[in-house]
Parts: C-alpha cells; structure tokens; sequence
C-alpha cells in the first residue's frame, strides 16, 4: 500500500499547471524587483535594492498602511454581518439550510464587475436612492454617496461577504446542540454561552473569512477604481499603475512581493488559529 | 535507416510548410484604441488594396508601450500612440524613418501638421488627429467657465460635481497651465506648487475620470469636467447643452499620431496603410466618426458645415492650436511625474 503511486499521478496535472503557470511567472515577476527601470520602461539588468527600499519610502508606505486599513474594515463588517448571517442560517431548520446558503452565494453567479456597476446605478447623485429619496418627499441636497471611501468598503463587503457566510456556517452547523444545552444546564444565560461557548468554537471560521476579504480587498483595484471615482488609491491601484501606466515593473514587482509576503504571513496566521481551535477539541478527527 | 530518412524529411518539410505559412499570411498589425477609427476602416482598407491587415485594441499609450518595449516593436506593423509616446518610440530607436515617397497623401495635411513641435517634418510619425484639452460643461446649470481655476476652485455651487482627467500628464498639465507654467515644466519647486494645487482641487472633485466623464455630464452627476474637446462631443451629441471651452490660460495641443515600427516585416503594407488614412476621403470618415479633428485640410474641407455647428470644437483652427505647446517627453522626468500624481492621488 505504500507504494501506491495513484494519489501522485492524480496530483501530477494540478501541480505541474500551478507550477508551470503560477509559480515561475510568479518567481520571474518577483526576480524584477531586484532589477533597476530604464528611462523609458524596460528594465536594466543592474542588481539593486532600491525597489524594495521604495516600498518603505513614507508616501507608498502610507498607501499600504491605508489599504490595510480599508481591507480591515471591510473585513470586519463583513465578518459581523456574515457571522450573523450564519448564524441564523444554521439555526434553522436543516432542510432549509442548502437553500439558504445557495442565496447567499447566487451573487457569485453574475460577473463581479456587473456586481460593482450596480453600485454605481444605486449611489450616484442622479442615482435610485436619491431618486427614491426624492420621491418619498426629501426636498434637500444629498451628499454624493459615491466615489467614497465608504462606497469603497460597501463594494467590497458586499463583494465578499459570501464566502464569510460560508466560512462561518461551516463550523457553526458542526457544533454539538448537547454542549450548548450542557452550558445552559450548568447556569448560562444565552448570551453567556453564545460568547463562552459557541463563539470560541467557530472562532475558526471567523479567521478564515476574515483573512479571505482582507486578503483579497487589499489586493483589488476594481473597486477603489469605480467605486472611489480613483480617488482612492489602493495598494492593488499602486501595484497597477507600475505595470501598466507608469511601466516601472522592478518597483510593481516589489510592491507585489511584499503585499504577498503580508498575504502569506496573515494567511499562516489563520493556519495557526484553526490549528488552535481544532487542538482545543482534542482528537476528534 | 532507410526508413527513418523519408519520415524525418516529411517532419523537416512539414516544419517548414508550418513556420513559413504564418509568414506568409502574417497580416499587417495595426494597434489602436477601441473607436478611435470608423468601424469599417479596416474592412475597407483590406478590400481596395488586397491586404490583410488586423486591429488590435490598446486601452492606453502606456499599454502599448510596455508592449512594445519589451518586444522591441516586433509584432506590430503600425501603432496609434500620442505624440509624446512616439517621441520615446523615436528615441528608442523604434520608429521607421518615414520615406515621404511612399506617403503621397502627405500632401493632404495642412502646413501647420508639418511644423509639429514633437517632430518637425513628420519624419517619424505622422498626425492622424489632434485637438485641444479644456473644460467640458453642462451651460444649463453652470455659468460657462473661463479659467482653469473654475474648475481647480469651483464655486460651492459647483463643488463635488466635477471630475479631472486620471491620465498623469493631463492631470498635472491643469495645474501647470492653471498657475501659468510649461505643460512640459519640471522644476522641483514649481511641480510642488502644481502637486499642492491639484491636492486641494481634489477636495472638490467628484472623481477622476477619463472615459466616461460625458456620460456624467449627461447624467447631471457632474457639471463641469476636465475634457479632450473630441470626447466632449459625445456628451454634446447627447445633450445639446453641453459645451466646450478653453480657458483662457490655454491649453496643451494634442496629437495623436501613427507611427510605422522599424521591426515591421511588412512595410510596404504598412506605408499602404498610413497613406490609405490620409486620403481626404478616408480621414474626413475618420473625422466624422470620432468627432476629432484631423490635420487633414482636404478631409476638413469636405465635412459637412453642420457637422461643424453640432459640435463647435471641431471648428478651432490649426493656426490657433499650434499656439499652445505640446506635451513633450520629458525622459527620466517622467518618474518623478508618476510619484507626483502618486501623491496627489493618495492625499487625502
């Protein structure tokens, strides 16, 4: 039996196409980074440090400390709304929870820029909230909703809260009933158990899903692009406008290395919490 | 042995039937931006001269450029690029050197599209169209502006309803000509001045926006924005009270040009196709579908006068925009352009 090879020959496709199609352009665009720009774009093949030095520099320091900064808010609201979200929907009747959850993901089935475009019908100054405003007899000026730092995080909470939803139902429909009630028995109150009981239990979902939106609302620049009129300038922006406006590929290759090493680290961190939470439950498999 | 000799000069054969057929076939390549020529420009280049030529879309001059810097212009036949981006191209030593003979429509372009800053002589780019950038303004609900600073420092009635062009050198070159400088100006002092001017616009901007700032317009999301004045019009052939204007500290003269790649395999096609465009007929169609002006003054002369009513800005002279300077390279300059917008984008 241990010299069953079938699990490896199965794997060989996946892992030759994530290595062939990821990994090394993923290592080559990295090795720029290193590299110095021509005047005109291009790279000169001078090995230096300064790209990496430049990530540091105060002014795209403070866009990374801002995007973190968005992506963090984000995920949290998510995380809130979503848990939320799970919550019900796991207390619910088991028969009615595939449904449930396929609403909560049916967004996912339309293109994430059509997602993103309905923000803009919803909030423009000429848009269906203040025309509905208007219509209900609101006579003042309305603020410009859009092209915000809040319609900015609206898009992305919106955007992501599915997976939350996901990621928090998972472990919220495992929990054993009996230890709630057990908790009960030994003279909680609801809300005692709740925050004793089951919310260390799923805390495990709550770190995936909040690693997943800031991961991935760090990253984006479609919506601060849309959603914040390109006021708003994300490190995703930063990273493509090196690329494709300002043709400095060394500097978006650092920009891009050191968003994927603050990735990586936040993403074994999650590794580490669900590791915790799984040891807590003993050897249950 | 003898078997594997007819088998392996089939291969050897076969492989060269296969690398040389795409040769042969190999259509001529021309990069543009997405509507910027009639639809059926292509087509009907490819049916009067027998060629075969292909469109591929560029969504900016900097999309192209990192293109074509990293293949040294192979691949590509002709390419639309602004003026300053054929200056690189020039630079780099991508540019054909232009033979005139092979260009008999030359002759169509007015004197003034001979005497451009960027390449006098058009010895190695040739202007397809060209025009102004300034203020683009819905006359219903705003008084018609005359300065940059109308739209740097609205009045409050205006604030929070215009936008700005996102493109660094138009962004910068509002605060440039706002404050009285060179659109190409680069001292530290002065472009410190124009950053910190642009910062506190940015307080009053709706957006940055540099494609559909005439759909808000239209919408009445916005009322004044930062505009090419052949963009401008197709808020005008929406809503007749949109307007155009330059303000009165002046504007930048754009041009958009085609340029032929040195690495181009085939030239003469490409001659073909650049002299093809210049055909008065051709570039007035142009004309008419882009609504941009073209330094064609055969093409100008046979458009329809209420073409020239509808849409006023395609009136403006060549005469009066050779007066305003054009967006130059600035070389290792643009680096520290970049970082500018950079910082006036994430100020908050």
């Amino acid at each position: 039996m241990t010299s069953d090879r079938r699990p490896l020959i199965l794997m060989t496709p996946a892992l030759l196409w994530l290595f062939g199609l990821m990994v090394v352009p993923c290592v080559l665009i990295l090795a720029l980074a290193f590299f110095r720009r021509g005047i005109y774009g291009g790279i000169e093949y001078t090995l230096t440090f300064e790209n990496i030095a430049l990530v540091f520099d105060p002014l795209y320091f403070h866009i990374f400390m801002k995007s973190a900064g968005i992506a963090g808010l984000s995920a949290a609201i998510a995380c809130v709304l979503g848990y939320a979200a799970a919550y019900a929907i796991a207390a619910m009747p088991r028969r009615h929870q595939p449904m449930l959850l396929f609403f909560a993901v049916l967004p996912f089935w339309s293109n994430y820029l059509v997602r993103t475009y309905a923000w803009i019908v919803l909030l423009n100054r000429e848009g269906l909230i203040v025309n509905l405003a208007r219509w209900i007899g609101y006579q003042g000026e309305l603020p410009s909703m859009l092209y915000t730092e809040s319609a900015v995080v609206v898009g992305l909470v919106y955007n992501y809260l599915p997976f939350v939803i996901l990621s928090c139902y998972a472990p919220l429909s495992r929990l054993n009933p009996d230890i709630a009630e057990a908790s009960r028995d030994l003279g909680a109150s609801g809300w005692t158990t709740f925050r004793r009981v089951t919310l260390p239990m799923s805390l495990p979902g709550i770190a995936t899903g909040f690693v997943f939106v800031f991961v991935l609302s760090i990253g984006n620049f479609v919506t601060p692009a849309l959603l914040g009129g390109g006021q708003f300038q994300m490190i995703g922006n930063l990273v493509y406008a090196q690329f494709l406006t300002a043709n400095d590929w060394p500097f978006g290759a650092a920009l891009s290395m050191v968003l994927i090493l603050v990735m990586l680290g936040l993403l074994m961190l999650q590794a580490v919490v669900a590791e915790r939470a799984s040891g807590g439950k003993g050897q249950d498999g | 042995m003898s078997q594997h000799l007819p088998r392996a000069s089939f291969c050897l054969t076969a492989a060269l039937v296969a690398f040389s057929l795409p040769a042969l076939a190999d259509p001529l390549t021309v990069s543009n931006w997405d509507g910027y020529m009639a639809a059926d420009a292509i087509d009907n280049f490819n049916a009067e001269t027998g060629n075969e030529a292909e469109l591929v879309l560029h969504a900016t001059n900097e999309e192209i450029m990192g293109k074509l810097i990293a293949s040294k212009g192979v691949g590509y036949d002709v390419v639309f690029v602004s003026s300053p981006f054929a200056e690189v191209l020039n630079n780099l030593g991508l540019a054909e050197e232009l033979d005139h003979a092979k260009l008999s429509n030359m002759a169509n372009l007015y004197a003034e599209a001979n005497a451009l800053q960027h390449d006098p002589g058009n010895t190695f780019s040739v202007p397809y169209a060209w025009g102004t950038t300034g203020l683009c303004y819905r006359s219903d609900l705003v008084d018609a502006p005359t300065s940059w600073n109308d739209l740097l420092k609205p009045a409050d009635s205006v604030a929070g309803k215009t936008t700005m062009l996102a493109t660094d050198r138009w962004l910068l070159a509002a605060g440039q000509l706002a404050l009285g400088y060179s659109v190409n100006e680069t001292d530290a002092d002065k472009m410190a001045e124009v950053r910190d001017l642009l910062i506190e616009a940015k307080g009053t901007l709706l957006a940055y926006d540099d494609t559909t700032f005439y759909a808000k317009l239209v919408s009445g999301e916005a009322e004044l924005v930062h505009a090419w004045d052949g963009w401008c019009n197709y808020g005008i052939g929406e809503n007749a009270d949109i307007k155009y204007t330059i303000p009165e500290e002046g504007s930048d003269l754009w041009v958009d040009t085609m340029v032929i790649l040195k690495a181009s395999e085939n030239k003469d096609a490409a001659y073909a196709f650049v002299n093809y465009i210049l055909d008065a007929d051709n570039h007035r169609w142009a004309a008419e579908n882009i609504l941009y002006k073209v330094p064609n003054e055969a093409a100008m002369a046979g458009l329809d006068a209420s073409l020239i009513e509808t849409f006023p800005n395609m009136g403006i002279q060549p005469a009066e925009m050779l007066a305003f300077e054009q967006l130059r390279d600035v070389g290792a300059a643009q680096r520290d352009y970049s970082r500018l917008v950079s910082e006036i984008k994430a100020a908050n």
